[in-house]
């Protein structure tokens, strides 16, 4: 077990590895001359022979070959080709319409405790089938290494994210895009997978090698399959949950390594657009940082008669403004970003950033510049929202410098924020390293409207629930569950499942409390650090929360990308999914030196029983003389003296 | 004195039993409980293939046409001559050649497709007749004054398996058939070299297992620039454009793979998998900075800065995520426009006509200049079509060389009939079959016997029963591959040998035979020492008293005798 951990970390950081190497490699060769090269291309020809290095500087000067054509072009197809008339590589006239497309959109909310959220959308939508069975397939704007992961694991809706820090959602509000601390993937599959594990797991491996990060511990004890908490978000009406698949690695740490490959996949990777603002040691040096892709089919238009795929790459980060501000309340995206903006994706159709003013209806509050005469109004997450907005794509936003940099200045630091409807807490309570009881506090804070949420909560095999001591009390009274979907664990195999739909009443605490015992491990089991304790995924809790305005319900129409997450299919609610945070338990952990200690301790005992056992049954036993007395002895050695025989 | 006596036996007694038991029982035990699972391998069948003695068998019709032979010789003429060639390449591996040829007349048809006015028409209509199997060849010997071929070529080798060959000067009408056919085998032989396998290819596909000792320049770059063999490859073509803000390219892969890598990769199916897929780069730029000559007004890159050019493309290219076989890189550059036209120059500073260049097992790449299309004063961004025939034909020749097939400059007076539109003649692809065959077999046999070397050395290794099963697996297809090498079958030793490969690497690369590979016997022992130690010592003890005891007693007896 642990040996498999270890080749495969060790396959992962190779990987990782090399990615560095190359990147740290190319850096060099521009500045020093041609070894460098020789040592990239080696592990390409690694089968070359020692003796060979001796002529490497004059293989290396015929290893780039100017590449000679005459010959070889193949004269009839070239023909063939040449008989009809072909377009000429010309200035075209007309544009074909390319099948795909790209936004990409930020939005800014400065938040009432002082901290500024910043929302990075980037979305590519394309018009194709990786369904289809046909090998051959074309990328443009489409990343190539998901769309084969998508063919190749008949992937219907794929969700991955990387966070490192908590939500607050009592001081920020609710997010445009949930994600708990840690990884988190769910995968829908298409119904023709017949070995949904296998692909699963073969999967996670392929992400893990995609996005560096170690997901590939994501394997049968800690998947699970929900029952209703996490539908599809594109088009399909399957809603077998065999298909579905659900993971979180709280323990998963999220950093550089993470944030590179995902800018890879932007068409304009970080060069130019909003992407340029994405530098990782100001990104990871925030109170919240997410990053996310969502992979999924989804209509083109109102009848949806085709449908296309759509890439979602979320970027989401909370500032601190108190740590590095040094007490002025000002914010610019030089600041925030150590970057200006200088132009819009060349590649994107559409380029926006979205400031976020509600509560800022006169300026009185905070101050914009440069302004915009641009107001944009959207209905999102159950509130009617103004903001500002920066259209990248036209020259003026730029104005006279040819750089955007926007400015944020607090006048008064006074206002309060609406208190979101739904919230969720975690605990563990309990003493001693045997029992102990898991509580999740849901609020619903909506003054007369009680609403259902779903709860989901996957515990792994090591906590054993006890689920006869599951309670669910809201104002002091038993609160009955509609639905109960539990999955008990198997050792080593899978973890526990609970899934509930409760009733919140409206204003109320609601609490589930249930109790369980601490399981031992084997010692190869522990993680290096078993001290530390194991974490618990968040629950997570879904809900359609009723909305104080009308949601818009066509899914078609153009609309601001944060907006457009969750189908909305309702005009008086919508969805939100609220992460609780992740447990961090502590198990009776053993002193690893032990199993030595043991190993001699036991091998003394015997030998000493068999030692002992052994000298009774070999030993010779004599009946002994008495001993002569001192006396006699003395006399005998004088006797011995005179020549006289002894007594 | 008798009761001391009987306790001093009945001690060595028990002293004895216990030893019996420990040694007996408890070291069989101790054993058994602590040995780790090794599944039986076929050490001797890979001794064997250890020692790899190859026989390539190749069928060879010598077919006479009309006007060759007298009548009389004719009826001595259907006849078979094998012939033998042997080869000893280092002390573990041999080479034998056999060639099978058989001699017969035209029939009527073939004399007829023989009167065709050029060879191009009378290598398609022969190749209608008769469908030769793969790995075999037909030469038909003309005579001398046949106009099938121009006057200063002897051997026109067609697209499909056939030769014609047209008889010397000197053999004229009257010699024996003897003098006929000694005078034709070498130049058949030749015929053969080039069409189906020649020696050098058979050791240079050789070389995974035979340390070559180091030829020319020219023969190591031949033999470094083709892929090593794999059961599949992946095709990326990639665009690069660094400026999407200046040029809006739009290229028909999806066609152009249609009309001109497919007809190729169909073709070649029976060698590998292919699989193409495309995708277009943004922003992605070249390593190094071109420099502008101004006698040219236009940006060049020189043949020494090339080797910098892929390192910070080949970051963004990405591999597949889908597959582990080689990938080959096929890169179509369009140069910024502040940065075009850009030229390519060669080692002479003359400028690369195919604006192209490949590199060896990696792919190539093809600068494709656009500032010809748009004049000065054109607004950004400029809508560009590239012409995929200039762009697929570069890509197609590079492909070739990179699959390994050859194109080397054939003897004098040999016309080669130019390529099909499949890119690829019948016996350029049985060519490329046996040296693949070969290569496979030799890539195997080296995973196998090495593999087998290290689990006879490294004692802790874990065998398990699925090792087992595919080293079994990868010796019987290796045997088969080497059984149908032998009696000429290429189509199926090519797949055997395939089978064999997959089999040998994935039992070499199993996760399982890392498990406990490095644990060390010192900390085996370390743990065992506190339970031996106090057991062994009392039982050695004891045992040597017992012998001490018997020593003295018998010199006593000796003494009792004296």
């Amino acid at each position: 077990m642990a040996a498999h951990r270890c080749s495969r970390s060790a396959l992962l950081l190779i990987l990782c590895g090399l990615t560095l190497f190359t990147a740290a490699d190319s850096q060099e060769t521009t500045v020093n001359g041609g070894h460098h090269a020789s040592a990239v291309k080696n592990p390409q020809t690694s089968t070359e022979t020692a003796d060979q290095t001796t002529e490497q500087p004059a293989v290396e000067e015929r290893r780039w070959e100017a590449t000679e054509v005459e010959e070889a072009t193949p004269d009839d197809a070239a023909a063939d080709k040449q008989d009809s008339p072909v377009p000429e590589t010309v200035v075209l006239t007309s544009v074909p319409q390319p099948k795909d497309d790209f936004q990409e959109e930020l939005v800014i909310r400065p938040l009432h405790s002082g901290d500024i959220y910043a929302s990075f959308q980037f979305r590519t939508v394309w018009e194709t089938d990786f369904t289809r069975g046909n090998k051959v397939s074309h990328y443009r704007l489409f990343p190539k290494s998901l769309g084969q992961v998508i063919s190749k694991f008949s992937v219907r809706e794929l969700h991955i994210s990387f966070t490192q820090g908590y939500w607050r959602t009592m001081q920020w509000g609710q997010p445009f895009q949930p994600a708990p601390p840690g990884a988190e993937l769910w995968v829908w599959f298409q119904d023709s997978v017949t070995d949904v594990d296998s692909t699963w797991k073969e999967l996670t491996n392929v992400l893990s090698g995609i996005f560096c990060a170690s997901l590939n511990f994501i394997d049968s004890t800690n998947t699970v399959q929900p029952s209703a908490s996490f539908k599809p978000l594109g088009i399909g009406n399957v809603t077998d949950h065999r298909f579905l698949r659900y993971a979180t690695l709280p323990r998963e740490i999220v950093c550089t390594e993470n944030l590179t490959p995902w800018k890879k996949l932007l068409p304009c990777g970080s060069k130019a657009g909003l992407a340029v603002l994405l530098k990782s040691e100001k990104l990871f040096h925030s109170s919240f940082h997410s990053q996310a892709v969502h992979i999924r089919p989804m209509c083109q238009d109102w009848e949806c008669k085709t449908t296309s795929w759509e890439l979602r790459q979320t970027l989401n980060v909370v500032f601190d403004l108190h740590t590095s501000a040094q007490g002025k309340r000002e914010w610019s995206l030089f600041k925030m970003f150590s970057r200006t903006l200088t132009e819009a994706c060349p590649l994107a159709s559409s380029s926006k950033i979205y400031i976020d003013i509600t509560d800022n209806p006169e300026g009185e509050q905070f101050e914009v510049s440069p302004a915009t005469p641009l107001l944009s109004q959207a209905s999102v997450l159950g509130d009617r929202r103004t903001f500002s907005v920066y259209d990248l794509t036209q020259q003026i936003t730029f104005g006279t410098v040819r750089s955007l940099n926007l400015l944020i200045r607090w006048k008064s630091s006074e206002g309060d924020m609406l208190r979101p409807l739904l919230h969720g807490e975690r605990y563990v309570a309990g003493y001693g390293l045997q029992t102990g009881e898991i509580h999740t506090l849901m609020y619903n804070y909506h003054p007369y409207r009680s609403f259902p949420v779903l709860l989901l909560d996957s515990v792994p095999w090591y906590l054993r629930l006890y689920i006869h001591t599951l309670t669910v009390t809201s104002k002091g009274k038993d609160n009955k569950p509609s639905y109960i979907h539990y999955q008990p664990s198997k050792d080593r195999v899978r973890p526990h499942l609970l899934e509930m739909l409760v009733q919140l009443p409206p204003n109320s605490v609601t609490e589930v409390t249930v109790q369980f015992e601490r399981a031992l491990l084997k010692w190869t089991e522990y993680t290096p650090d078993p001290n530390h304790g194991f974490y618990v995924g968040s629950s997570v809790i879904s809900s359609l929360v009723p909305s104080i305005v009308a949601m818009d319900t066509n899914s078609t129409r153009e609309r601001p990308l944060f907006s457009s997450f969750f189908p909305c299919k309702e005009e008086s609610s919508y969805f939100v999914r609220v992460y609780t945070e992740p447990l961090l338990v502590n198990l009776p952990t053993p002193d690893f030196s032990m199993p030595y200690n043991v190993i001699c301790l036991t091998c003394t005992v015997v030998a000493v029983g068999y030692g002992s056992l052994y000298n009774l049954l070999t030993r010779s036993f004599q009946i002994e003389e008495p001993n002569p007395g001192l006396a006699k002895r003395i006399a005998n050695v004088i006797r011995k003296m005179r020549g006289v025989p002894p007594l | 004195m008798a009761t001391t006596e009987v306790e001093r036996r009945r001690g060595q007694l028990a002293a004895l039993s216990i030893a019996a038991v420990v040694i007996l029982i408890g070291v069989p035990l101790w054993w058994r409980t602590t040995e780790t699972y090794r599944a039986w391998l076929p050490v001797s069948q890979i001794q064997e293939l250890a020692n790899l003695q190859l026989q390539l068998s190749a069928d060879v019709e010598v077919v006479f046409a009309r006007g060759t032979v007298t009548p009389e010789q004719q009826k001595k003429v259907p006849l078979t001559l094998t012939q033998d060639d042997e080869h000893v390449v280092d002390e573990d591996t041999a080479l034998r050649y056999r060639y099978e040829t058989r001699y017969r007349t035209a029939t009527i048809m073939e004399e007829d497709a023989l009167n065709q006015p050029t060879a191009a028409e009378a290598d398609l209509s022969l190749h209608t007749l008769s469908e030769s199997p793969c790995g075999s060849l037909v030469v038909y010997v003309i005579p001398e004054s046949s106009s099938l071929l121009p006057e200063d070529v002897d051997v026109y080798v067609g697209q499909r398996r056939t030769a014609l060959l047209r008889i010397g000067a000197q053999t004229r009408v009257g010699r024996t058939l003897e003098q006929l056919l000694s005078h034709l085998e070498p130049r058949v032989k030749q015929v053969l070299q080039v069409m189906s396998f020649s020696h050098t290819d058979i050791t240079a596909a050789l070389s995974d297992r035979v340390r070559l000792s180091p030829g020319n320049k020219e023969s190591i770059a031949d033999s470094m620039r083709a892929f090593k063999s794999s059961p599949g490859y992946e095709i990326t073509f990639s665009l690069l454009n660094p400026d999407p803000k200046s040029h809006r390219l739009h290229w028909d892969i999806e066609g152009a793979v249609q009309t001109y890598i497919q007809p190729l990769l169909r073709k070649l199916a029976p060698l590998a998998n292919f699989s193409i897929d495309s995708q277009t780069l943004y922003y992605a730029m070249l390593g190094v900075n071109p420099r502008f000559d101004s006698s040219r007004s236009a940006y060049t890159l020189n043949s020494d800065s090339l080797a910098h050019v892929i390192n910070p493309v080949e970051a963004r290219l990405g591999s597949n995520a889908a597959s582990s076989n080689p990938v080959l890189n096929f890169l179509l550059y369009v140069p910024d426009a502040h940065h075009s036209p850009l030229h390519i120059n060669d080692h002479k500073k003359q400028e690369v006509p195919s604006n192209a260049f490949h590199s060896p097992r990696w792919g190539g790449i093809m600068v494709y200049n656009v500032n010809d299309f748009y004049g000065p004063e054109a607004a950004f961004p400029v809508d560009i079509n590239i012409d995929m025939a200039k762009v697929m034909g570069v890509f197609l020749a590079q492909l070739r060389l990179l699959l390994g097939v050859q194109s080397s400059a054939p003897p004098p007076r040999f016309l080669v009939a130019p390529c099909s539109s499949a890119g690829i003649a019948d016996w350029e692809l049985d060519r490329l079959m046996w040296s693949r065959s070969v290569e496979n077999i030799a890539t195997a046999t080296t995973t196998i016997t090495s593999l087998a070397q290290l689990l006879d050395q490294i004692g802790n290794i874990v065998i398990n029963d699925n090792i087992a099963q595919q080293v079994s697996s990868a010796v019987t297809s290796l045997q088969l591959a080497v059984a149908e090498l032998e009696s000429g079958n290429l189509r199926f030793a090519l797949q055997y040998s395939k089978e064999a490969i997959l089999a040998s690497e994935r039992a070499f690369f199993d996760p399982s035979l890392l498990h406990l590979l490095y644990f060390p016997d010192d900390q085996k022992f370390a743990i065992y020492i506190p339970l031996f130690l106090p057991m062994c010592v009392p039982i050695l003890l004891s045992l040597l008293k017992i012998v001490s005891d018997a020593r003295q007693r018998r010199r006593e007896k000796h003494a009792k005798a004296d």
